[in-house]
């Protein structure tokens, strides 16, 4: 039985091209790139090729990329570092309710230590109200942080209105998208957006765990979170990855490469799944925006009558992987915060699962899914059993 | 130079007859716990050595304080049978632990071998005044000092040593049979094998689950909780047994309230069955009286009923707060908790029965196809063998 791998929002599968480069520089290029030598310069070019082609991806120049441990730390540089290095200008923050735990815990934090914050609510498709930011915003707002796709439900916020608004209301105000999910699978541009801060990450677009970027606009200061040598301007001290930032290049080079061709792919089974189950005779239910608005990769559905662990659980064992919608189990349940903000009740909310496609996917795997996603509420769901569940 | 540690057992001295027979089943329980390492084990008159290279000094002393029937070890300084060198070796070994600080000792003689020429008083008394002479910022307070020298004059070498590791206790493993321990994910079960095997069991552990409603996780679980408990005991065959298939059975076909007591009575059944097949000798629980609604004496006796074998219950007489208190000694505790359901969480009925009648339970049965669900179910067990 083949392998069906649908939790790509969770991480995904490195090109074998990035494994191959990685082993290569691992074991042929492995001097500091700090190095007055050759050993290092050879190192120092990678890190040159690499972080051209990533900023390549965001159409910036490649002097203002910072290469970080991975989105959550390109979270936490931009979030903390840029109200650290602003709170004398201002102490008001303003982000969504639906961030990723890396961005929210980064606020959370900041409002323990003494800054004010806002967090937007969301309607019933996940997008935040340009009203309410507009309304929100003042003078002493410094930052404000918007997740681009929302990594649960995949809705894909204005970021571009929102640069606009912002800057319109203060343009003293610094601006951090959260890339990380949309990052070389969908148009990216941060300057266009009149953003200030763009993170992302290498394994989402199938290179390795371990390495991101945060993307910082000419002249925008930052607060350095870690003390050290002058690596990466002094920002992010710490001799570089340099294996992981050369596949980190690459598969953002062959990600952005093939990106149009690959959303319409990705796209196109996404909606063959929602349909696919609905014709089976599945009542499952859209959480987050219809299926051609939203992410091309994301899918988060709630199965009536099931409980999502389950489904998941019988799922993998035909090696079909995915992900719960929202971690709940019955001793200490914790339902999904994006859920939440969107509304959903108590039924739904353990039902959800979350179905994340990549490249290497095929219509015949999603054929094979929606099958066993039918036999797996037959056998498993509330009607497979008399007593109640 | 390899260091050697002398390995005290109490219990099992006591035991007459079988001594012999005690003895050499902890001589081969140190041997299982020190292989892969290159430490020796000897045995001495009423005492096991163990021979190790110095950067393996920690780890073989932890291992070997978890070893059931040891009751402490002690890094020992060997001399050999004369005065001088047991002179010479004490006050270095004084020396190394005391160097500037004005410190209080006494010198403890134990003469096993009584072809040495002295007395254990007089054994003290030459040692004691010969460190004294050779440290003069010492003072000897026998009342209480702050280093107890001990001397232990064996039959070929003595053994000076002034630390004291203690071990569990209990017997070794296997000596008193085999056992087969029902592994929830819970925080009991783990402790009550542990408890099992003080008493020299050895133990084999079957875990039931229900994939896919429960998760893998939660085998993973069962397997790390046999992990901790391997380090007792060497290796624990663990066996995964899914009760799905049955329980959707209890579900669709008998009393909801019963449903928790008929699953454990069809689990008591498999274990049996698993027991019989693999020469095991009696079932082990973590029941506790008067816990949960399954665990009155009612519903105990309606359960146990349900297998013809010995049931063991080590924590019968514990109070949860001991468990959990013995749970983290033992090293299981933060495995336990770990947030994944067993098969009994994700099934607990609103109301269950706490006072089952056997009758009730034997008509509500009737709906079942016993044997074939049992069969089913040990058909697709798995076997591992779980090592630390």
């Amino acid at each position: 039985m083949e392998e069906i791998y649908l939790d790509n929002s969770a991480t995904t599968r490195p090109y074998d091209d990035v494994i191959e480069l990685m082993g290569r520089v691992h074991r042929d290029t492995f001097g500091n790139p700090s190095s007055p030598h050759g050993r290092g310069l050879e190192a120092e070019r990678l890190l040159k090729e690499a972080r051209r082609a990533v900023a390549a991806v965001l159409g910036g120049a490649a002097d203002e990329l910072y290469f970080t441990s991975g989105g959550t730390e390109a979270n936490n540089l931009a979030v903390l570092g840029a109200a650290y290095r602003h709170r004398r200008r201002g102490s008001h923050l303003v982000t969504t309710s639906i961030e990723h735990p890396s961005v929210l815990n980064c606020y959370r934090r900041l409002e323990e230590e003494g800054f004010q914050v806002s967090y937007l609510p969301v309607d019933s498709d996940g997008y935040i109200s340009l009203e309410e930011l507009r309304n929100l915003m003042g003078k002493e707002t410094i930052l404000v942080s918007v997740i681009h796709v929302n990594n649960e439900i995949g809705t894909v916020q204005p970021v571009d209105q929102i640069g606009a608004l912002i800057k319109e209301r203060n343009p003293h105000t610094l601006y951090h998208v959260d890339g990380v999910q949309s990052f070389a699978k969908m148009p990216v541009n941060p300057r266009r957006w009149q953003a200030d801060l763009f993170s992302c990450s290498a394994h989402k677009i199938h290179g390795p765990k371990g390495v991101g970027a945060l993307w910082v606009k000419e002249n925008s200061l930052l607060q350095p979170l870690m003390r050290g040598g002058e690596q990466e301007g002094g920002l992010r001290p710490g001799t570089e990855n340099v294996a992981g930032i050369a596949g980190f290049g690459r598969a953002a080079g062959l990600t952005f490469e093939r990106q149009e061709r690959d959303a319409a792919h990705m796209h196109g089974l996404k909606q063959k799944l929602y349909w696919g189950l609905r014709e089976a005779g599945l009542k499952v239910e859209l959480n987050g925006p219809a299926p051609e608005h939203c992410a091309p990769h994301i899918i988060n559905l709630s199965f009536p009558g099931i409980k999502a662990e389950i489904l998941l659980h019988a799922l993998e064992n035909d090696l079909i992987y995915t992900s719960p919608g929202s971690a709940c189990h019955s001793r200490r349940p914790e339902p999904s915060h994006v859920l939440k903000a969107i509304g959903l009740g108590e039924e739904r909310l353990s039902g959800a699962l979350r179905f994340s496609f990549a490249a290497f996917n095929t219509a015949e795997e999603i054929d094979r899914v929606i099958g066993r996603c039918l036999e797996a509420v037959r056998a498993f769901g509330a009607g497979s059993l008399s007593g109640p569940f | 130079m390899p260091v050697k540690i002398l390995i005290r057992y109490g219990e099992i001295a006591l035991k007459g007859k079988n001594r012999r027979f005690f003895e050499d089943f902890l001589l081969q329980n140190l041997k299982q716990t020190v292989r892969g390492s290159a430490a020796q084990i000897v045995r001495l008159r009423g005492r096991f050595l163990a021979i190790a290279p110095e950067k393996e000094r920690d780890k073989i002393i932890s291992r070997l304080s978890r070893v059931f029937g040891v009751v402490s070890l002690s890094a020992v300084q060997p001399a050999a049978l004369e005065l001088p060198a047991i002179q010479a070796a004490a006050a270095a070994l004084v020396q190394d632990l005391a160097p500037e600080a004005p410190l209080t000792f006494k010198v403890e003689a134990r003469r096993s071998n009584k072809s040495f020429p002295l007395t254990s008083p007089e054994i003290n008394r030459l040692v004691g005044a010969y460190i004294l002479e050779m440290i003069p910022h010492l003072r000897v307070d026998v009342h209480n000092p702050a280093l107890r020298l001990s001397i232990e004059i064996g039959q070929e070498e003595a053994f000076l040593y002034h630390d004291r590791h203690s071990g569990p206790g209990g017997l070794p493993v296997g000596v008193t049979g085999k056992g087969l321990l029902l592994l929830s994910g819970g925080i009991d079960s783990p402790v009550a094998g542990w408890m099992a095997m003080k008493r020299g069991l050895a133990v084999e552990a079957v875990h039931f689950h229900s994939f896919p409603f429960t998760g893998r996780r939660s085998q993973e679980k069962a397997a790390d909780l046999c992990r901790a408990l391997a380090l007792y005991a060497g290796e624990i065959p663990l066996h995964m047994v899914s009760v799905t298939a049955i329980q959707k059975e209890i579900r669709s076909r008998c009393p909801e309230e019963l449903g928790i007591l008929l699953l454990r009575r069809m689990m008591l059944r498999a274990a049996e069955k698993i027991a019989r097949r693999r020469g095991l000798e009696a079932l082990i629980t973590g029941e506790s009286l008067g816990q949960v609604a399954s665990q009155t004496l009612e519903s105990m006796a309606v359960i146990g009923g349900a297998s013809g074998m010995l049931i063991l219950r080590p924590l019968l007489g514990l109070d949860k707060h001991e468990i959990v208190d013995r749970a983290r000694a033992v090293g299981t505790y933060a495995i336990s908790i770990r947030p994944f359901e067993d098969c009994c969480t994700l099934f607990v009925p609103k109301h269950p029965a706490t006072r089952p009648s056997p009758k009730r339970v034997e008509e509500a049965e009737a709906a079942l196809d016993i044997g074939g669900l049992l069969e089913e179910a040990l058909a697709g067990a798995e076997l591992e063998f779980i090592k630390e």
